[in-house]
């Protein structure tokens, strides 16, 4: 029994919603409206490319600079320093640079594109649910109570989880609310202008990938270069060698100031994989010894090699956002802010709020009093189980 | 069950009360669900066959994260390969994934569909609930 007239919708039966592809559930007698994808009404401040496949944070003008200057450092090895060196000493010189190089693109470039790792807000019931266990826990007071806490012990230590207001859940341990991309991130590392991403859960074996392999790009880099002016100067004297190939210059002050940031990154960022922490639990000092005499690591594998092998040769997680997926008007929309009042069951979350583009803009960063309308809602269907706007609270 | 009543369940689903089932942290950051049994679903199943299907759900999550052999192999050839492989090739987690989305239809359709209730699957509420339209 065929629905719709587009070929992604599904036949009429009960299906699982599948997280790849969209299964529409309209009924033959509505009208087709547009479908529109889950980006497009995506509750953080992250931009979005090619139709959902790209997911970066807002601020992307530090990424720009960092490709730039990969770019125009590599392009100008490239082309003002490999052919001697090609020819002076060996082929293969261009050759590994160019490996390096395109490996360093492709784990910048999957860093900064991927989903880090965002955990999806609280849908309305979920929140509701919440809020109800809480209460049940507290005794319920009129106003919005002190920050909630979770208690739980992972091998034999006990750990705080926290209650994000703004994605109105419980975050698990490692994950931590990026204030600048407004998610909660799974295993939050840290949020790197330079990528111009969140660093989480999913990225994070790219993003060490892409530091490590700058590094050694970096240092080959900066090496062959000043072998190249050296032997340059054997021929023609040093100042000859530094007129003829100006470019050198660039590339050694440019490698000379990377390296020690970018080696030091490497180095400090092996030993957080070796002893499986984050950024974030590094700084705040989580796991030392200063904190108490019993605490550690419960997430630690006891051993390095383990550590790293779990970092990064680990299973790769599905993102769990589905950026691309079509929004379906039956399934429940985030959950409005609840400013101490509970609500319960899902009718708040039928009624769709039309909302012009420009309130979408200028959604406000504080999380629990958010204004209702500032996220977009699909057009209602025209059907009878939609039901009418409700006026903002 | 005819489908028919399974898609009105679905409609009216979003409509009613829900029981979450929580995360159990106890063991790390992994992917598993409490066991417990939750008191407003006393009278709409027996025990044994809900921790059955958690259990189940459990087992499968720690089969797709489960760090050995399998899972170093696929990180090393992914990396060798620029991770370009993934292209052609579905990762194990997404396998297991598509396994867990038949074992919960199969479920809602011999199990809790007669008795007027649906599992949601996990990965649709961000690996947070199992979620249980009553």
């Amino acid at each position: 029994m065929h629905l719709g007239v587009s070929e992604s919708m599904r036949e009429c039966e009960y299906s699982q919603i599948s997280t790849r592809s969209s299964t529409p559930m309209e009924t033959p007698y509505k009208k087709r409206t547009p479908k529109k994808r889950k980006w497009e009404s995506f509750p953080g401040r992250n931009k979005f490319y090619c139709d959902g496949r790209i997911m970066m944070a807002k601020q992307t003008g530090v990424f720009y600079l960092t490709l730039v200057l990969i770019l125009v450092t590599c392009g100008l090895f490239f082309t003002f320093d490999c052919p001697f060196l090609a020819q002076t000493l060996t082929p293969v010189i261009p050759v590994i640079g160019g490996v390096l190089f395109m490996f360093v693109l492709g784990t910048l470039l999957r860093t900064s594109f991927s989903d880090p790792g965002v955990l999806p807000r609280a849908t309305p019931d979920e929140a509701a649910d919440l809020e109800r266990q809480i209460d049940v826990a507290n005794g319920s007071t009129g106003y919005r109570p002190p920050p909630r806490t979770k208690e739980v012990v992972i091998n034999g230590q006990t750990v705080k989880l926290k209650y994000c207001f703004t994605c109105k859940i419980f975050r698990p341990p490692r994950a931590s609310h990026c204030s600048l991309c407004d998610n909660c991130v799974e295993r939050f590392d840290h949020h790197c202008p330079w990528v111009g991403n969140c660093v989480g859960r999913r990225n994070y074996r790219f993003f060490y990938m892409f530091i490590l392999s700058l590094s050694f790009l970096t240092i080959f880099i900066f090496a062959f270069v000043i072998t190249h002016i050296i032997l340059r100067s054997h021929q023609t004297g040093f100042l000859n060698a530094l007129k003829d190939s100006p470019a050198s210059v660039l590339e050694v002050v440019v490698c000379f100031f990377s390296v020690w940031s970018i080696v030091g990154l490497s180095g400090f960022h092996t030993y957080l994989i070796s002893s499986n922490q984050t950024t974030n639990e590094d700084i705040k000092g989580s796991w030392s010894s200063k904190r108490g005499k019993d605490n550690y690591n419960p997430y630690s594998y006891g051993n390095i090699f383990t550590n790293c092998c779990a970092a990064l040769c680990g299973p790769l997680p599905p993102s769990l956002i589905d950026r691309r997926g079509f929004i379906q008007s039956d399934t429940p929309q985030l959950a409005p802010p609840t400013n101490g009042i509970t609500m319960y069951g899902a009718t708040q979350s039928q009624q769709s709020h039309m909302v012009s583009e420009s309130e979408t803009e200028s959604v406000t960063k504080t999380s629990a009093f958010r204004a209702p309308n500032s996220f977009y809602r699909p057009p209602p269907l025209l059907s009878s189980s939609s039901k009418a706007p409700s006026p903002s609270s | 069950m005819s489908f028919h009543n399974l898609q009105e369940l679905r409609h009216s689903a979003s409509l009613a009360n829900k029981v979450f089932i929580q995360r159990d942290y106890s063991e790390g950051t992994t992917c598993k669900f409490q066991t417990k049994f939750p008191s407003e679903l006393e009278s709409r199943i027996e025990r044994t066959l809900f921790e059955d299907t958690v259990k189940t759900l459990n087992n499968y999550y720690a089969e797709a994260e489960k760090i050995g052999g399998q899972s170093y192999l696929e990180g090393c050839l992914a990396c060798a390969t620029a991770y370009l492989i993934f292209l052609c090739m579905e990762t194990r987690y997404e396998k297991v994934l598509k396994k867990i989305a038949k074992y919960i239809q199969e479920q809602n359709e011999k199990i809790y569909a007669p008795r007027g209730l649906l599992i949601t699957d996990p990965i649709e509420r961000g690996m947070r609930v199992v979620s249980f339209p009553l």
